[in-house]
């Protein structure tokens, strides 16, 4: 589920881009022929042009925050790899940086188990980033358990959404 | 709060010592189909000064104190036959049979020179025509409402032959705000719902609460500084302090039954070890090593044993050790996951949740595993806490998805299920001792 809207985000993006890309096309064709007609006011941008290479959002879009885990598990998932390869890297672009990785579950847990859950997922976050090149003492980690559902609806669907380690910037990024 | 009152009982042996004593009115609270015993609890009669309306509201938070016990079913006073205007006459035991009364409850409300609050009640065997109990109160007169419960408290153990549990607090975590942005804070209220006083602002999140032995020190989780550790708060003083200085997570903290200790869960590069840190030295000792999650200390009321939690058998089960860590086994073997064990004050249960895919119910068993009962089934109850006698279960109560949590409390032979009141939605209560 998550992983299918992840996928959608990046389809989403990908069309966006395509789009802006198209359009950018159909005006170089429109305006060749003839004297020269006032270029649009504002030609429509690339959607990523407006986020700000090396903030929080560039890395929140343009990589991707989270990643998701099966039920009771805290492996990182191989379709994830790719998702914390990319974090990895673009910490390195901005050495800077500083993350806290944050821990969470669905309702299926009770308070104290979940919370020691979320911390197993927000560790394995950051010993894959750690993996990947990222220095430990940039990552930090916090648990919030099932206190912090992103949906509260009580379904497989739903419950996937809430088992998830988002990586977010605390400190270093542009803005 | 133990400076707000001065209170003493002394029994009432002037004038009627002489009545026969009778055991015949008793309810048995091991049974799971009494029936609520009729008893008739007139307002109190004034004696002289102070609030009117003093002896009315003092009986009516004893009537409602036993109705909720389920053990009791006080009358309606409005079929009263018998208008009971001095205490220290023989009622007219009669009248009170004629309306179905078992128990008769007899009580005066006196201001005195002093500006103390002084109250007088009789307990009456309605059929055995003999006072079973006469007690006497003084107290400041803001404090009317623990008389009442102290009040309840020594009708419920004279009938019942069990300390009673109404002079108790309950500290809880009161939830406001959407599911995906609740705010949570500490609360504290009587165990009747009355009284509530937010501890905490809400500026952070706050979870498991709780009580000391002597209800004045609540240990609780909180993540101040987006910094979850355990945190002791001073009820008196309002003066809060994280406990000891760990680097990583802290949670579940439970107090020794000496007070002078608390287990406490430390998360070490994503691993959870149960540790027991001594509140004088502030030496901390770990307890348990297992690469899997151990969670959720409890200690038994003679401190040799602690039940956890842990999924190191490959499922989050019940285990038991001996307080120096030794002896590690695993206790629960019933259905499904099970979890929070809490140890009975009375020492001969565990309470716990069970978690059956996304159904999650509270049950009791021994500590040894055997006996296993469960007492509850909604869709989610979770993190049972015991009334001091053993007697009665607070948990909490979530609606599916998270989106809604209510506190709730059952008696331990499954029978009596209500809500408890609080103030909004409210989750991981803790019940108190009674109050010394």
């Amino acid at each position: 589920m998550i992983r299918f809207s992840n996928s959608l985000k990046f389809a989403a993006l990908s069309a966006a881009l395509l789009l802006g890309a198209c359009t950018h096309k159909q005006e170089a064709v429109n305006t060749a022929p003839p004297p020269a007609p006032p270029p649009p006011a504002a030609a429509p941008a690339p959607v990523t042009s407006s986020i700000l290479p090396g903030s929080a959002e560039d890395f929140r879009v343009n990589v991707g925050d989270t990643v998701h885990f099966a039920l009771n598990e805290y492996n990182i998932e191989d379709a994830d790899k790719a998702l914390l390869g990319r974090q990895a890297a673009w910490l390195a672009r901005y050495p800077a940086v500083r993350v806290t990785v944050e821990g969470h579950a669905d309702e299926r847990g009770t308070r104290e188990y979940n919370l020691a859950l979320g911390a197993r997922r927000a560790n394995a976050v950051k010993e894959y980033l750690v993996s990947q090149g990222v220095s430990t003492g940039r990552v930090e980690t916090v648990s919030y358990g099932k206190e912090r559902p992103i949906c509260t609806e009580s379904n497989e669907g739903c419950w996937a959404q809430n088992r998830r380690g988002v990586t977010t910037i605390t400190a270093g990024a542009n803005s | 709060m133990k400076k707000f009152l001065v209170l003493c009982a002394a029994l009432l042996a002037f004038a009627l010592a002489s009545l026969p004593a009778s055991a015949a009115l008793t309810v048995d609270v091991t049974q799971g189909n009494a029936q609520p015993l009729p008893i008739a609890i007139p307002d109190f009669v004034p004696g002289g000064g102070g609030d009117p309306a003093a002896g009315a509201n003092i009986a009516g938070v004893v009537r409602a104190d036993l109705e909720r016990s389920g053990l009791f079913r006080p009358l309606d006073p409005k079929g009263f036959v018998e208008h009971v205007t001095n205490i220290n006459t023989v009622p007219n035991f009669q009248s009170w049979r004629s309306i179905t009364a078992q128990g008769l409850v007899t009580g005066q409300v006196t201001q005195q020179p002093d500006g103390r609050l002084r109250v007088d009640f009789r307990l009456w065997d309605v059929y055995g025509e003999s006072q079973m109990l006469g007690l006497q109160f003084f107290t400041t007169p803001e404090n009317w409402r623990r008389i009442a419960h102290m009040v309840s408290d020594a009708i419920y153990e004279r009938i019942t032959g069990e300390k009673g549990y109404f002079d108790t607090r309950i500290v809880f975590i009161s939830e406001t705000g959407p599911a995906i942005k609740r705010v949570k804070r500490l609360a504290i209220m009587d165990e009747d719902g009355a009284n509530p006083i937010f501890l905490t602002r809400g500026d952070y999140m706050v979870l498991t609460p709780r009580f000391n032995p002597t209800a004045q020190m609540i240990a609780y989780m909180s993540y101040i500084g987006a910094k979850p550790r355990v945190y002791l708060f001073d009820i008196e003083t309002g003066r809060q302090e994280m406990l000891g200085n760990f680097p990583n997570m802290t949670f579940s903290p439970r107090f020794s039954p000496d007070g002078n200790s608390v287990a406490l869960t430390l998360e070490t590069a994503g691993n959870s070890d149960i540790y027991v840190m001594d509140l004088r030295s502030r030496s901390i000792r770990r307890l348990t090593t297992d690469p899997a999650i151990d969670t959720a200390p409890s200690f038994s009321p003679d401190g040799r044993q602690i039940a956890f939690e842990s999924d190191r058998g490959g499922s989050q089960q019940i285990y038991v050790m001996n307080a120096d860590g030794s002896g590690q086994h695993r206790v629960s073997f019933g259905a499904g996951g099970n979890g929070t064990p809490v140890w009975s004050p009375r020492g001969d249960l565990l309470a716990f949740t069970r978690q059956q895919g996304a159904h999650f119910t509270i049950g009791v068993m021994r500590p040894d595993g055997s006996g296993e009962r469960m007492l509850t089934n909604a869709y989610h109850d979770e993190g049972p806490t015991w009334a001091p006698n053993g007697r009665v279960l607070m948990f909490t109560r979530v609606s599916p998805g998270g989106r809604d949590s209510q506190v709730w409390s059952v008696d331990v032979t499954g029978r009596n299920e209500r809500r408890v009141l609080t103030p909004g939605s409210a989750s991981d209560p803790a019940w108190s001792p009674l109050i010394q």
